[in-house]
Protein backbone atom coordinates (compact mmCIF):
# COMPACT_ATOMS: atom_id res chain seq x y z
CA UNK A 1 0.00 0.00 0.00
CA UNK A 2 1.34 3.41 -0.91
CA UNK A 3 0.72 6.33 1.37
CA UNK A 4 1.40 9.84 0.16
CA UNK A 5 0.86 11.66 3.41
CA UNK A 6 0.46 10.62 7.01
CA UNK A 7 -2.21 11.92 9.37
CA UNK A 8 -0.06 12.51 12.44
CA UNK A 9 -2.75 14.16 14.55
CA UNK A 10 -3.98 12.75 17.84
CA UNK A 11 -6.46 13.89 20.46
CA UNK A 12 -5.92 14.22 24.18
CA UNK A 13 -9.48 14.76 25.38
CA UNK A 14 -10.72 17.84 23.53
CA UNK A 15 -7.19 18.93 22.55
CA UNK A 16 -5.87 18.16 19.10
CA UNK A 17 -2.12 17.70 18.77
CA UNK A 18 -0.95 17.92 15.16
CA UNK A 19 1.52 15.15 15.88
CA UNK A 20 1.88 12.79 18.85
CA UNK A 21 5.06 14.27 20.31
CA UNK A 22 5.20 16.47 23.40
CA UNK A 23 8.06 17.22 25.79
CA UNK A 24 8.41 15.55 29.17
CA UNK A 25 7.99 17.99 32.03
CA UNK A 26 11.30 18.94 33.61
CA UNK A 27 13.25 18.07 30.49
CA UNK A 28 12.43 21.13 28.44
CA UNK A 29 12.47 24.00 30.93
CA UNK A 30 9.92 26.50 29.66
CA UNK A 31 11.01 26.01 26.08
CA UNK A 32 13.21 29.07 25.67
CA UNK A 33 16.50 27.17 25.56
CA UNK A 34 15.30 24.90 22.77
CA UNK A 35 13.86 27.77 20.75
CA UNK A 36 17.51 28.65 20.03
CA UNK A 37 17.80 25.33 18.18
CA UNK A 38 14.51 24.99 16.29
CA UNK A 39 11.04 26.40 15.74
CA UNK A 40 8.95 24.97 18.59
CA UNK A 41 5.81 25.13 16.47
CA UNK A 42 6.79 21.74 14.99
CA UNK A 43 5.92 20.08 18.33
CA UNK A 44 2.61 18.35 18.94
CA UNK A 45 2.49 20.21 22.24
CA UNK A 46 4.85 21.51 24.88
CA UNK A 47 4.80 20.34 28.49
CA UNK A 48 6.69 22.74 30.72
CA UNK A 49 8.51 22.33 34.02
CA UNK A 50 6.62 21.68 37.24
CA UNK A 51 5.14 24.74 38.86
CA UNK A 52 4.46 25.19 42.56
CA UNK A 53 2.56 27.88 44.44
CA UNK A 54 5.74 29.40 45.94
CA UNK A 55 9.14 29.67 44.24
CA UNK A 56 11.35 26.67 44.97
CA UNK A 57 15.15 26.67 45.03
CA UNK A 58 15.38 22.92 44.61
CA UNK A 59 17.97 20.52 45.96
CA UNK A 60 21.70 21.00 46.58
CA UNK A 61 24.20 19.79 43.95
CA UNK A 62 25.24 17.35 42.58
CA UNK A 63 21.77 16.97 41.15
CA UNK A 64 22.51 14.54 38.32
CA UNK A 65 24.54 11.40 37.82
CA UNK A 66 25.06 9.36 34.70
CA UNK A 67 24.12 5.70 35.02
CA UNK A 68 24.26 2.82 32.52
CA UNK A 69 21.86 3.75 29.74
CA UNK A 70 20.41 6.62 31.66
CA UNK A 71 20.74 9.22 34.37
CA UNK A 72 19.61 9.96 37.88
CA UNK A 73 18.32 13.41 38.72
CA UNK A 74 17.18 15.13 41.86
CA UNK A 75 16.52 18.71 40.84
CA UNK A 76 13.83 19.13 43.47
CA UNK A 77 11.21 21.04 41.49
CA UNK A 78 13.24 24.24 41.17
CA UNK A 79 10.87 26.81 39.68
CA UNK A 80 10.07 30.50 40.10
CA UNK A 81 6.56 29.88 41.48
CA UNK A 82 3.22 30.07 39.69
CA UNK A 83 3.01 33.89 39.61
CA UNK A 84 6.27 34.31 37.72
CA UNK A 85 5.54 31.31 35.53
CA UNK A 86 2.28 32.95 34.41
CA UNK A 87 3.84 36.38 34.00
CA UNK A 88 7.19 35.54 32.46
CA UNK A 89 7.42 31.96 31.22
CA UNK A 90 4.12 31.06 29.55
CA UNK A 91 3.21 34.09 27.39
CA UNK A 92 6.12 33.63 24.96
CA UNK A 93 4.92 30.09 24.15
CA UNK A 94 1.69 31.34 22.56
CA UNK A 95 3.46 32.41 19.38
CA UNK A 96 4.14 28.77 18.48
CA UNK A 97 0.41 28.01 18.29
CA UNK A 98 0.74 24.61 19.95
CA UNK A 99 -1.07 23.38 23.05
CA UNK A 100 0.74 24.22 26.29
CA UNK A 101 0.55 21.70 29.13
CA UNK A 102 1.56 23.03 32.53
CA UNK A 103 2.81 20.56 35.12
CA UNK A 104 1.47 21.27 38.62
CA UNK A 105 3.15 20.13 41.84
CA UNK A 106 2.51 20.57 45.53
CA UNK A 107 2.62 19.02 48.97
CA UNK A 108 -1.03 19.17 49.92
CA UNK A 109 -4.31 18.94 48.02
CA UNK A 110 -4.73 22.66 48.72
CA UNK A 111 -1.38 23.41 47.03
CA UNK A 112 -2.45 21.65 43.85
CA UNK A 113 -5.82 23.36 43.88
CA UNK A 114 -4.27 26.80 44.49
CA UNK A 115 -1.77 26.44 41.65
CA UNK A 116 -4.48 25.19 39.30
CA UNK A 117 -6.87 28.01 40.25
CA UNK A 118 -4.16 30.56 39.65
CA UNK A 119 -3.32 28.99 36.28
CA UNK A 120 -6.97 29.27 35.26
CA UNK A 121 -6.50 33.08 35.26
CA UNK A 122 -4.02 32.63 32.42
CA UNK A 123 -5.05 32.29 28.80
CA UNK A 124 -1.79 30.47 28.11
CA UNK A 125 -2.65 27.10 29.66
CA UNK A 126 -4.34 24.43 27.54
CA UNK A 127 -4.09 21.56 30.02
CA UNK A 128 -2.69 20.90 33.45
CA UNK A 129 -0.57 17.87 34.12
CA UNK A 130 -0.78 16.83 37.75
CA UNK A 131 2.58 15.77 39.11
CA UNK A 132 1.74 13.21 41.76
CA UNK A 133 4.97 11.40 41.18
CA UNK A 134 8.06 13.52 41.82
CA UNK A 135 10.42 11.29 43.78
CA UNK A 136 12.84 14.06 44.73
CA UNK A 137 10.98 16.21 47.17
CA UNK A 138 9.85 15.26 50.66
CA UNK A 139 6.09 15.19 50.48
CA UNK A 140 6.51 16.31 46.87
CA UNK A 141 3.27 14.77 45.90
CA UNK A 142 4.63 11.26 45.74
CA UNK A 143 2.26 10.13 48.50
CA UNK A 144 -0.59 11.00 46.12
CA UNK A 145 1.11 8.92 43.50
CA UNK A 146 1.35 5.71 45.47
CA UNK A 147 -2.07 5.49 47.06
CA UNK A 148 -5.07 5.12 44.69
CA UNK A 149 -7.41 6.80 47.17
CA UNK A 150 -5.25 9.91 47.60
CA UNK A 151 -4.58 10.01 43.85
CA UNK A 152 -8.32 10.07 43.25
CA UNK A 153 -8.84 12.77 45.87
CA UNK A 154 -6.30 15.16 44.39
CA UNK A 155 -7.59 14.47 40.85
CA UNK A 156 -11.17 15.23 41.88
CA UNK A 157 -10.14 18.41 43.67
CA UNK A 158 -8.25 19.69 40.63
CA UNK A 159 -11.04 18.71 38.25
CA UNK A 160 -13.43 20.86 40.28
CA UNK A 161 -11.36 24.03 39.68
CA UNK A 162 -9.92 23.38 36.23
CA UNK A 163 -11.63 24.53 33.05
CA UNK A 164 -8.96 22.80 30.95
CA UNK A 165 -8.29 19.07 30.60
CA UNK A 166 -6.51 17.43 33.53
CA UNK A 167 -3.73 14.97 32.79
CA UNK A 168 -2.47 12.93 35.74
CA UNK A 169 1.18 11.86 35.66
CA UNK A 170 1.69 8.48 37.26
CA UNK A 171 4.63 7.15 39.22
CA UNK A 172 6.11 3.76 38.31
CA UNK A 173 7.15 3.27 41.94
CA UNK A 174 4.00 1.37 42.84
CA UNK A 175 2.94 -2.25 43.17
CA UNK A 176 -0.03 -1.95 40.83
CA UNK A 177 0.00 0.89 38.31
CA UNK A 178 -3.28 -0.31 36.79
CA UNK A 179 -5.04 0.36 40.10
CA UNK A 180 -3.58 3.89 40.12
CA UNK A 181 -4.70 4.52 36.55
CA UNK A 182 -8.22 3.26 37.17
CA UNK A 183 -8.50 5.39 40.31
CA UNK A 184 -7.60 8.64 38.53
CA UNK A 185 -9.81 7.78 35.56
CA UNK A 186 -12.77 7.22 37.90
CA UNK A 187 -11.94 10.53 39.58
CA UNK A 188 -12.35 12.35 36.26
CA UNK A 189 -8.86 12.56 34.78
CA UNK A 190 -8.99 13.41 31.08
CA UNK A 191 -5.71 11.67 30.31
CA UNK A 192 -2.80 9.91 31.93
CA UNK A 193 0.87 10.54 31.37
CA UNK A 194 3.27 7.81 32.33
CA UNK A 195 5.82 7.12 33.57
CA UNK A 196 7.65 9.50 35.86
CA UNK A 197 11.16 8.42 36.92
CA UNK A 198 12.03 5.28 38.87
CA UNK A 199 13.60 5.93 42.26
CA UNK A 200 17.27 5.01 42.15
CA UNK A 201 20.66 5.60 43.72
CA UNK A 202 24.29 5.65 42.73
CA UNK A 203 27.17 5.54 45.22
CA UNK A 204 30.48 7.39 44.95
CA UNK A 205 33.11 4.77 45.88
CA UNK A 206 35.68 7.36 46.95
CA UNK A 207 33.37 9.31 49.22
CA UNK A 208 31.35 6.24 50.25
CA UNK A 209 28.23 8.34 49.96
CA UNK A 210 25.38 8.59 47.45
CA UNK A 211 26.59 10.47 44.41
CA UNK A 212 23.55 12.72 44.31
CA UNK A 213 23.33 15.20 47.19
CA UNK A 214 19.69 14.30 47.74
CA UNK A 215 20.66 10.62 48.17
CA UNK A 216 18.00 9.18 45.92
CA UNK A 217 17.16 10.44 42.46
CA UNK A 218 14.84 9.66 39.60
CA UNK A 219 16.14 7.27 36.96
CA UNK A 220 15.36 8.14 33.35
CA UNK A 221 16.67 7.37 29.89
CA UNK A 222 16.77 4.22 27.76
CA UNK A 223 17.35 2.07 30.87
CA UNK A 224 13.73 2.58 32.01
CA UNK A 225 12.06 2.14 28.62
CA UNK A 226 11.06 -1.53 28.92
CA UNK A 227 9.41 -0.81 32.28
CA UNK A 228 7.54 2.15 30.82
CA UNK A 229 6.42 0.22 27.75
CA UNK A 230 5.17 -2.66 29.90
CA UNK A 231 3.20 -0.31 32.16
CA UNK A 232 1.73 1.54 29.18
CA UNK A 233 0.71 -1.80 27.65
CA UNK A 234 -1.06 -2.81 30.87
CA UNK A 235 -2.75 0.51 31.60
CA UNK A 236 -3.90 1.11 28.01
CA UNK A 237 -5.96 -2.08 28.17
CA UNK A 238 -7.50 -1.16 31.50
CA UNK A 239 -8.60 2.46 30.95
CA UNK A 240 -10.38 4.29 28.15
CA UNK A 241 -8.76 7.73 28.56
CA UNK A 242 -5.74 8.56 26.38
CA UNK A 243 -2.21 7.93 27.57
CA UNK A 244 0.84 10.08 26.94
CA UNK A 245 3.60 7.46 27.06
CA UNK A 246 7.14 8.28 28.10
CA UNK A 247 10.30 6.80 29.56
CA UNK A 248 13.58 6.63 27.66
CA UNK A 249 12.35 7.62 24.21
CA UNK A 250 15.44 8.46 22.16
CA UNK A 251 14.28 7.62 18.63
CA UNK A 252 11.16 7.44 16.47
CA UNK A 253 11.22 3.65 16.85
CA UNK A 254 11.06 4.05 20.65
CA UNK A 255 8.08 6.39 20.26
CA UNK A 256 6.28 3.91 17.98
CA UNK A 257 6.87 1.17 20.55
CA UNK A 258 4.93 3.22 23.12
CA UNK A 259 2.13 3.90 20.62
CA UNK A 260 1.87 0.21 19.78
CA UNK A 261 1.75 -0.48 23.54
CA UNK A 262 -1.33 1.74 23.66
CA UNK A 263 -0.14 5.32 24.09
CA UNK A 264 -2.00 7.98 22.11
CA UNK A 265 0.84 10.48 22.36
CA UNK A 266 4.41 10.32 23.59
CA UNK A 267 6.72 12.61 25.54
CA UNK A 268 10.44 13.00 24.97
CA UNK A 269 12.47 13.69 28.09
CA UNK A 270 16.10 12.83 28.73
CA UNK A 271 16.83 12.70 24.98
CA UNK A 272 16.50 16.51 24.91
CA UNK A 273 19.53 16.77 27.20
CA UNK A 274 21.67 14.68 24.85
CA UNK A 275 20.37 16.05 21.58
CA UNK A 276 18.54 19.39 21.60
CA UNK A 277 17.01 18.43 18.24
CA UNK A 278 15.62 15.13 19.56
CA UNK A 279 11.93 16.13 19.31
CA UNK A 280 11.89 17.34 15.68
CA UNK A 281 14.02 14.35 14.65
CA UNK A 282 11.62 11.94 16.35
CA UNK A 283 8.56 13.61 14.78
CA UNK A 284 10.13 13.35 11.33
CA UNK A 285 11.16 9.76 12.06
CA UNK A 286 7.61 8.76 13.00
CA UNK A 287 6.28 10.29 9.79
CA UNK A 288 8.91 8.45 7.76
CA UNK A 289 8.15 5.17 9.52
CA UNK A 290 4.47 5.51 8.62
CA UNK A 291 5.31 6.35 5.00
CA UNK A 292 7.67 3.39 4.75
CA UNK A 293 5.07 1.03 6.24
CA UNK A 294 2.00 2.30 4.40
CA UNK A 295 0.33 3.65 7.52
CA UNK A 296 -2.12 6.45 6.71
CA UNK A 297 -2.75 7.59 10.27
CA UNK A 298 -0.56 7.29 13.34
CA UNK A 299 -3.76 6.44 15.22
CA UNK A 300 -3.85 3.14 13.33
CA UNK A 301 -0.84 2.01 15.33
CA UNK A 302 -2.26 2.88 18.72
CA UNK A 303 -2.47 -0.32 20.80
CA UNK A 304 -1.39 -2.43 17.83
CA UNK A 305 0.57 -4.69 20.17
CA UNK A 306 -2.61 -5.97 21.79
CA UNK A 307 -5.59 -4.92 19.66
CA UNK A 308 -7.10 -7.64 17.52
CA UNK A 309 -6.37 -7.32 13.85
CA UNK A 310 -9.29 -5.72 12.05
CA UNK B 1 25.60 20.83 17.02
CA UNK B 2 28.01 19.33 14.58
CA UNK B 3 30.03 16.27 13.77
CA UNK B 4 33.62 17.39 13.75
CA UNK B 5 36.68 15.48 12.60
CA UNK B 6 39.47 14.83 15.07
CA UNK B 7 42.74 16.35 13.85
CA UNK B 8 45.00 15.77 16.87
CA UNK B 9 44.61 13.63 19.96
CA UNK B 10 47.50 12.91 22.29
CA UNK B 11 48.49 12.69 25.93
CA UNK B 12 50.32 15.83 27.07
CA UNK B 13 50.76 14.79 30.71
CA UNK B 14 49.64 11.84 32.80
CA UNK B 15 45.97 11.28 31.91
CA UNK B 16 45.81 14.78 30.44
CA UNK B 17 44.77 14.78 26.81
CA UNK B 18 45.04 17.33 24.04
CA UNK B 19 42.22 17.06 21.51
CA UNK B 20 41.88 19.20 18.39
CA UNK B 21 39.10 18.92 15.83
CA UNK B 22 37.89 20.68 12.74
CA UNK B 23 36.14 23.96 13.52
CA UNK B 24 32.36 24.08 13.01
CA UNK B 25 31.10 26.43 10.31
CA UNK B 26 30.75 30.06 11.30
CA UNK B 27 32.34 29.44 14.65
CA UNK B 28 31.65 32.16 17.20
CA UNK B 29 33.27 31.90 20.58
CA UNK B 30 34.71 33.68 23.55
CA UNK B 31 37.45 32.25 25.75
CA UNK B 32 35.96 30.52 28.78
CA UNK B 33 33.10 28.96 26.84
CA UNK B 34 32.83 25.18 26.73
CA UNK B 35 32.10 22.45 24.23
CA UNK B 36 29.59 19.77 25.12
CA UNK B 37 30.96 16.54 23.71
CA UNK B 38 29.44 13.08 23.36
CA UNK B 39 31.96 10.39 24.22
CA UNK B 40 30.06 7.67 22.36
CA UNK B 41 27.15 7.43 19.94
CA UNK B 42 25.56 4.61 21.94
CA UNK B 43 23.40 4.99 25.03
CA UNK B 44 25.90 3.61 27.58
CA UNK B 45 27.31 7.03 28.35
CA UNK B 46 24.37 9.20 27.58
CA UNK B 47 25.34 12.63 28.82
CA UNK B 48 27.71 14.96 27.09
CA UNK B 49 30.95 16.07 28.77
CA UNK B 50 31.51 19.81 29.15
CA UNK B 51 35.12 20.63 28.22
CA UNK B 52 36.54 24.14 28.11
CA UNK B 53 37.62 25.60 24.83
CA UNK B 54 41.40 25.90 25.00
CA UNK B 55 42.59 27.32 21.72
CA UNK B 56 41.22 28.22 18.30
CA UNK B 57 43.52 28.13 15.34
CA UNK B 58 42.63 30.74 12.73
CA UNK B 59 40.76 33.98 13.05
CA UNK B 60 37.26 32.89 13.98
CA UNK B 61 34.17 32.58 11.80
CA UNK B 62 34.77 30.87 8.49
CA UNK B 63 38.50 31.43 8.86
CA UNK B 64 38.85 29.12 11.86
CA UNK B 65 40.69 25.95 11.05
CA UNK B 66 40.74 24.00 14.26
CA UNK B 67 39.46 24.11 17.77
CA UNK B 68 41.33 22.49 20.64
CA UNK B 69 40.48 21.39 24.15
CA UNK B 70 42.43 19.68 26.90
CA UNK B 71 40.76 17.25 29.28
CA UNK B 72 41.60 14.94 32.12
CA UNK B 73 40.76 11.24 31.90
CA UNK B 74 38.95 10.75 35.17
CA UNK B 75 36.27 8.17 34.57
CA UNK B 76 34.75 5.69 32.16
CA UNK B 77 33.31 8.40 29.90
CA UNK B 78 36.56 10.27 29.37
CA UNK B 79 38.32 6.89 29.07
CA UNK B 80 36.08 6.21 26.04
CA UNK B 81 36.83 9.65 24.65
CA UNK B 82 40.57 8.97 24.97
CA UNK B 83 40.18 6.00 22.60
CA UNK B 84 38.90 8.19 19.74
CA UNK B 85 41.42 8.37 16.93
CA UNK B 86 42.50 11.07 14.52
CA UNK B 87 40.11 11.06 11.57
CA UNK B 88 37.12 9.88 13.62
CA UNK B 89 34.17 12.21 14.13
CA UNK B 90 32.92 13.69 17.37
CA UNK B 91 29.40 14.93 18.15
CA UNK B 92 30.00 18.41 19.54
CA UNK B 93 27.51 20.97 20.81
CA UNK B 94 28.66 24.52 21.30
CA UNK B 95 30.63 26.57 22.14
CA UNK B 96 28.15 27.11 24.98
CA UNK B 97 27.83 29.37 28.00
CA UNK B 98 29.13 32.78 28.92
CA UNK B 99 32.87 33.15 28.60
CA UNK B 100 35.31 35.69 29.96
CA UNK B 101 34.67 39.39 29.38
CA UNK B 102 37.65 41.23 27.95
CA UNK B 103 38.07 44.87 28.88
CA UNK B 104 39.77 47.13 26.38
CA UNK B 105 42.21 49.42 28.08
CA UNK B 106 43.34 46.88 30.68
CA UNK B 107 47.12 47.06 30.83
CA UNK B 108 47.82 43.95 32.84
CA UNK B 109 45.74 40.85 33.57
CA UNK B 110 46.46 37.91 35.85
CA UNK B 111 45.41 34.54 34.48
CA UNK B 112 45.01 32.00 37.26
CA UNK B 113 44.52 28.34 36.42
CA UNK B 114 44.49 25.22 38.56
CA UNK B 115 44.87 21.74 37.05
CA UNK B 116 42.27 21.12 34.38
CA UNK B 117 41.24 24.77 34.84
CA UNK B 118 44.36 25.89 32.96
CA UNK B 119 43.21 25.20 29.34
CA UNK B 120 40.78 28.15 28.92
CA UNK B 121 43.62 30.51 29.83
CA UNK B 122 45.40 29.84 26.53
CA UNK B 123 42.74 31.34 24.23
CA UNK B 124 42.16 34.08 26.80
CA UNK B 125 45.88 34.94 26.78
CA UNK B 126 45.80 34.99 22.99
CA UNK B 127 42.92 37.45 22.86
CA UNK B 128 44.18 39.66 25.70
CA UNK B 129 47.57 39.90 24.04
CA UNK B 130 45.93 40.83 20.74
CA UNK B 131 44.13 43.76 22.36
CA UNK B 132 47.36 44.92 23.99
CA UNK B 133 46.86 43.67 27.53
CA UNK B 134 49.96 42.22 29.16
CA UNK B 135 49.28 38.83 30.74
CA UNK B 136 50.90 37.01 33.62
CA UNK B 137 49.81 33.40 34.07
CA UNK B 138 49.82 31.79 37.49
CA UNK B 139 49.15 28.08 37.18
CA UNK B 140 49.04 25.32 39.77
CA UNK B 141 49.09 21.52 39.66
CA UNK B 142 49.23 18.57 42.05
CA UNK B 143 52.67 17.72 40.72
CA UNK B 144 54.93 17.96 37.66
CA UNK B 145 53.56 14.82 35.99
CA UNK B 146 50.15 16.44 35.46
CA UNK B 147 51.40 19.92 34.54
CA UNK B 148 50.08 21.15 31.18
CA UNK B 149 50.23 24.09 28.79
CA UNK B 150 53.09 25.91 30.52
CA UNK B 151 54.90 26.27 27.20
CA UNK B 152 51.81 27.47 25.32
CA UNK B 153 51.11 30.14 27.94
CA UNK B 154 54.74 31.28 27.98
CA UNK B 155 54.23 32.54 24.41
CA UNK B 156 52.07 35.33 25.84
CA UNK B 157 53.93 36.39 28.95
CA UNK B 158 55.46 35.32 32.21
CA UNK B 159 54.24 32.00 33.63
CA UNK B 160 54.47 31.31 37.36
CA UNK B 161 54.04 27.67 38.33
CA UNK B 162 53.16 26.15 41.69
CA UNK B 163 52.81 22.48 42.58
CA UNK B 164 51.49 20.94 45.77
CA UNK B 165 54.53 18.70 46.09
CA UNK B 166 57.14 21.12 44.79
CA UNK B 167 58.09 18.89 41.85
CA UNK B 168 57.71 21.86 39.50
CA UNK B 169 58.03 25.55 40.31
CA UNK B 170 57.14 26.81 43.73
CA UNK B 171 55.91 24.35 46.34
CA UNK B 172 52.53 25.64 47.40
CA UNK B 173 49.49 27.25 45.84
CA UNK B 174 48.80 29.79 43.13
CA UNK B 175 47.79 32.29 45.81
CA UNK B 176 51.37 32.19 47.19
CA UNK B 177 52.42 34.20 44.14
CA UNK B 178 49.79 36.86 44.74
CA UNK B 179 51.86 39.42 46.57
CA UNK B 180 50.58 42.92 47.26
CA UNK B 181 53.14 44.20 44.74
CA UNK B 182 51.89 41.93 41.98
CA UNK B 183 48.23 42.66 42.68
CA UNK B 184 48.96 46.40 42.61
CA UNK B 185 50.07 46.07 38.96
CA UNK B 186 46.96 44.17 37.82
CA UNK B 187 43.80 45.66 36.32
CA UNK B 188 41.94 42.37 36.13
CA UNK B 189 42.13 38.70 37.02
CA UNK B 190 40.63 35.63 35.40
CA UNK B 191 40.54 32.30 37.28
CA UNK B 192 39.48 28.74 36.54
CA UNK B 193 40.21 25.70 38.67
CA UNK B 194 39.02 23.59 41.58
CA UNK B 195 36.62 25.16 44.07
CA UNK B 196 39.14 25.49 46.95
CA UNK B 197 41.45 27.42 44.63
CA UNK B 198 38.67 29.67 43.37
CA UNK B 199 37.56 30.38 46.92
CA UNK B 200 41.13 31.31 47.92
CA UNK B 201 41.59 33.49 44.83
CA UNK B 202 38.28 35.25 45.42
CA UNK B 203 39.33 36.05 49.00
CA UNK B 204 42.80 37.22 47.95
CA UNK B 205 41.48 39.53 45.23
CA UNK B 206 38.53 40.89 47.20
CA UNK B 207 38.58 44.67 47.15
CA UNK B 208 41.94 44.75 45.34
CA UNK B 209 41.50 43.46 41.80
CA UNK B 210 38.30 42.97 39.86
CA UNK B 211 37.91 39.74 37.98
CA UNK B 212 36.10 36.62 36.97
CA UNK B 213 35.76 33.04 38.18
CA UNK B 214 34.97 30.13 35.88
CA UNK B 215 33.08 27.41 37.75
CA UNK B 216 32.64 23.71 37.20
CA UNK B 217 29.56 21.66 38.08
CA UNK B 218 28.11 18.33 37.03
CA UNK B 219 25.95 19.17 34.02
CA UNK B 220 23.03 17.64 32.23
CA UNK B 221 21.92 19.43 29.08
CA UNK B 222 24.49 22.24 28.98
CA UNK B 223 21.95 24.70 27.56
CA UNK B 224 20.10 25.80 30.68
CA UNK B 225 17.05 23.56 30.53
CA UNK B 226 17.59 20.80 33.09
CA UNK B 227 18.63 22.90 36.11
CA UNK B 228 21.25 20.34 37.18
CA UNK B 229 24.32 22.59 37.37
CA UNK B 230 23.17 25.41 39.64
CA UNK B 231 25.51 27.38 41.89
CA UNK B 232 24.83 29.92 44.64
CA UNK B 233 25.21 33.49 43.49
CA UNK B 234 24.57 36.99 44.79
CA UNK B 235 21.65 38.35 42.76
CA UNK B 236 21.23 41.96 41.61
CA UNK B 237 18.86 42.64 44.51
CA UNK B 238 21.42 41.39 47.04
CA UNK B 239 19.70 38.10 47.82
CA UNK B 240 21.41 34.75 47.30
CA UNK B 241 19.92 32.43 44.71
CA UNK B 242 20.88 29.86 42.14
CA UNK B 243 22.42 30.58 38.76
CA UNK B 244 22.99 27.99 36.07
CA UNK B 245 26.68 27.24 35.51
CA UNK B 246 26.07 26.12 31.91
CA UNK B 247 24.01 29.09 30.74
CA UNK B 248 24.57 31.99 33.15
CA UNK B 249 28.20 30.87 33.54
CA UNK B 250 30.53 29.08 33.56
CA UNK B 251 32.20 32.48 34.02
CA UNK B 252 30.82 34.74 36.73
CA UNK B 253 31.93 38.11 38.05
CA UNK B 254 34.00 37.07 41.09
CA UNK B 255 32.11 38.92 43.85
CA UNK B 256 28.81 37.38 42.68
CA UNK B 257 29.90 33.83 43.48
CA UNK B 258 28.85 32.58 46.92
CA UNK B 259 30.86 29.55 48.01
CA UNK B 260 29.22 27.13 50.43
Amino acid sequence: MTVRDVDMSVRIGPITMKNPVTTASGCFGFGKEFADFYDLSVLGSITVKATTIEPRLGNPTPRVAETPGGMLNAIGLQNPGVELVIAQELPHLRRYEIPVFVNVAGTTVEDYVDVTKRLMDSEDVDAVEVNISCPNVKCGGIQFGTDPLQAAQVTEAIKRVSRVPVIVKLSPNVTDIVAMAKAVEAAGADAISMINTLVGMSIDLNKRRPLIANGVGGLSGPAVKPVAVRMTYQVAQAVSIPIIGMGGIMTAEDAIEFIMAGATAVAVGTANFVNPLACPEIIEGIRQYCLDHGIASIRDLQGAAWKELA
Amino acid sequence: MARLTILEHREIAENMMWLAFSAPQDLRYTPGQFLHIRVTDGVDHLLRRPISLCYVQGEGGAKSQAIAVAYRVGGKGTELLRKKKVGEELDVLGPLGNGFTLHEGDRHALLVGGGIGVPPMVELAEQLTQQGTKVTSIIGFQSANVAILQEELSRYGEVLVATNDGSLGLQGFVTDYMTEELLATADRFYACGPTPMLRAVQAKMDGKVEGYLSLEERMGCGIGACMACVTSCRMDDGSVGYKKVCKDGPVFSAPKVVFA
